[in-house]
């Protein structure tokens, strides 16, 4: 089953830390997905974004499109970077991402990918 | 490209890869190192066999490249450890360069049912397990296992290599489980093997074709451990169910890709001659070996796919095999198959009663095939507003496309009795 482990962050967080947390929360992050890429768990790489402020939010209405400045949603927790995960279980998934620092730091959300198989029913 | 006799290049590596690689094995032991020997004799052939011809003995020639490949390897890792400890003490190593054990066993066949047990170890992780059986004992490349999983070629090298370190690292021994483990052993075989083959059957439509061929691998594999155990009834009852299974796959789903129920699907479709031999081999199976999950699961396909209709289907038959299936072998997925068999000779109101005994579990209970089959019992009872929020709730649960997009649609023939 695979999931997408999505790392939301306070947009001030990051600039708050001591250059001592960020130094530490760095050098653990590279082991982290260095770890679960070695057991075949963690696949491709992981993703870190650009500040929101530096993207656009496109939306089309009557054929017309409307672009603005900035993240889609303007929520106090952004968006900072994602990587895929390929498991068991929710509950393997879950226990991969209780590992990354980032949790420790901010919040990271784990949320499965639509499978294009089925059975019928 | 065919050979001389009809069969395919590819189709003869598949089936000497485990051949070849228990020879090495026997020989040189480093399962790790023959494995990886193995694959790159079978690059080689896949490569120059269509080109220059299959040669007189294939399989000796397979064991000649891999051997080969195998010694210059042992050669250079010998030389590299003796670099690398030549500063800190010279201790001499015989461990590489074992004496060869005398040429024997002609037909490989012991072997290939002991690389089955290896792969499927219970030290491995069950992603190890496929990924190891698909490679060692299926002849699959690494990018065509990553292709059928819908993974990076990394991923599948990580998951097999860690397996082989995990074999290598548990002294795992390269011979057939003790007689004590051998049924337990036999049950993850099938289990990987099942695996293998559901992974393939749920995504045969459309732009998953490859994952689709999974499907015919896991059959090829399990008519492999068939011939090697003609007697045990479960290897029979696996190879029958997935047949039985298998033999609707064309009528499953719509050329957009959307699920047929079973109820509404195009049975002239379905492929007769897999539903022959699976029906031949389950009837065979029941009657001259003890009980079992595969054969009972086997036996309810094989009367649905006897029914000439839907209408047809002897469900008092097929109630009296899952109350056997849940008697010998419990679990919730049996219970609420049972529920639809219980609802179809008895009426949905007793067979949702039978899904009541499941919402104890709070993680089950919101399973959306749980929730799913709720909503199909409802329907039949006449509770068209329940069984529109159930559906409703099943679609919003479900991780696959596919059958959001069905849950959607039996929700919205419903829309005008939502509350």
């Amino acid at each position: 089953m695979k999931y997408v482990a999505l790392i939301y962050s306070n947009h001030g967080a990051f600039e708050a830390m001591s250059q001592a947390e960020r130094d530490e929360l760095m050098s653990e992050a590279g082991g982290y997905l260095k770890e679960f890429t070695d057991s075949g768990e963690l696949i491709g790489e992981g993703f870190a974004l650009a500040d929101p402020s530096t993207g656009r939010t496109v939306r089309v209405r009557d054929g017309l499109p409307a672009v603005t400045d900035g993240p889609f949603a303007e929520a106090k927790e952004q968006l900072a970077g994602f990587y895929l995960l390929d498991t068991e279980s929710l509950e393997r998934a879950t226990q991969i991402v209780t590992r990354d620092p980032a949790a420790r730091f901010w919040a990271v959300e784990v949320r499965p990918i639509m499978d294009t198989a089925g059975t019928e029913m | 490209m065919t050979t001389e006799d009809g069969v395919g290049v590819e189709d003869l590596l598949r089936q000497f890869a485990p051949q070849v690689l228990g020879s090495l094995v026997r020989r040189y032991g480093h399962f790790d190192l023959s494995e990886d020997a193995v694959q790159e004799a079978l690059l080689a052939a896949a490569l120059q066999w269509p080109e220059q011809g299959t040669p007189e003995k294939p399989r000796a020639w397979l064991i000649t490249v891999a051997a080969r490949r195998l010694t210059d390897e042992l050669r250079s890792d010998e030389a590299r450890r003796r670099r690398e400890e030549r500063a800190a003490a010279e201790v001499p190593s015989d461990e590489y360069l074992e004496p060869p054990e005398p040429e024997h066993l002609p037909t490989g066949t012991d072997d290939t049912l002991t690389l089955f047990f290896l792969c499927a170890h219970p030290a491995l992780s069950p992603a190890s397990q496929l990924a190891l059986t698909l490679r060692a004992v299926g002849g699959l490349t690494t990018a065509e296992i990553a292709r059928a999983f819908l993974v990076p070629e990394a991923t599948i090298a990580q998951r097999i290599s860690r397996a082989k370190q995990r074999i290598k690292a548990s002294r795992i021994p390269f011979s057939l489980p003790p007689e004590s483990e051998r049924a337990e052993r036999l049950d993850v075989v099938l289990q990987v093997l099942y695996l293998i083959f559901n992974e393939g059957y749920t995504a045969s439509s459309g732009p998953d074709l490859q994952r689709g061929e999974l499907t015919s691998e896991a059959i090829r594999l399990a008519r492999e451990v068939r011939r090697l155990l003609p007697n045990d009834g479960e290897v029979a009852g696996l190879l029958a169910l997935m047949l039985l299974t298998d033999a609707r796959r064309a009528a499953r789903t719509h050329p957009n890709g959307s699920l047929v129920p079973l109820a509404e699907q195009d049975r002239e479709r379905w492929t007769a001659n897999y539903i022959k031999e699976g029906v031949a081999l389950v009837t065979d199976a029941l009657a001259r070996t003890p009980l079992g999950p595969y054969q009972l699961q086997a036996a309810i396909a094989a009367v649905h796919d006897e029914a000439a209709r839907a209408s047809d289907t002897d469900w008092v038959q097929i109630l009296a095999l899952y109350e056997l299936l849940e008697r010998i072998s419990p679990n919730p997925m049996v219970t609420l198959n049972h529920a639809v068999a219980v609802a179809m000779v008895k009426g949905p109101r007793a067979g949702l009663e039978l899904l009541g005994t499941l919402d104890g579990d709070r993680r089950l209970a919101e399973h959306h095939r749980l929730v799913a089959v709720r909503a199909h019992l409802l329907e039949m009872a006449g509770d068209r507003a329940a069984a529109h929020s159930n559906y409703r709730r099943a679609a919003r649960r479900t991780t696959s496309l596919p059958e959001r997009r069905y849950l959607d649609a039996r929700a919205n023939r419903l829309t005008r009795y939502a509350p």
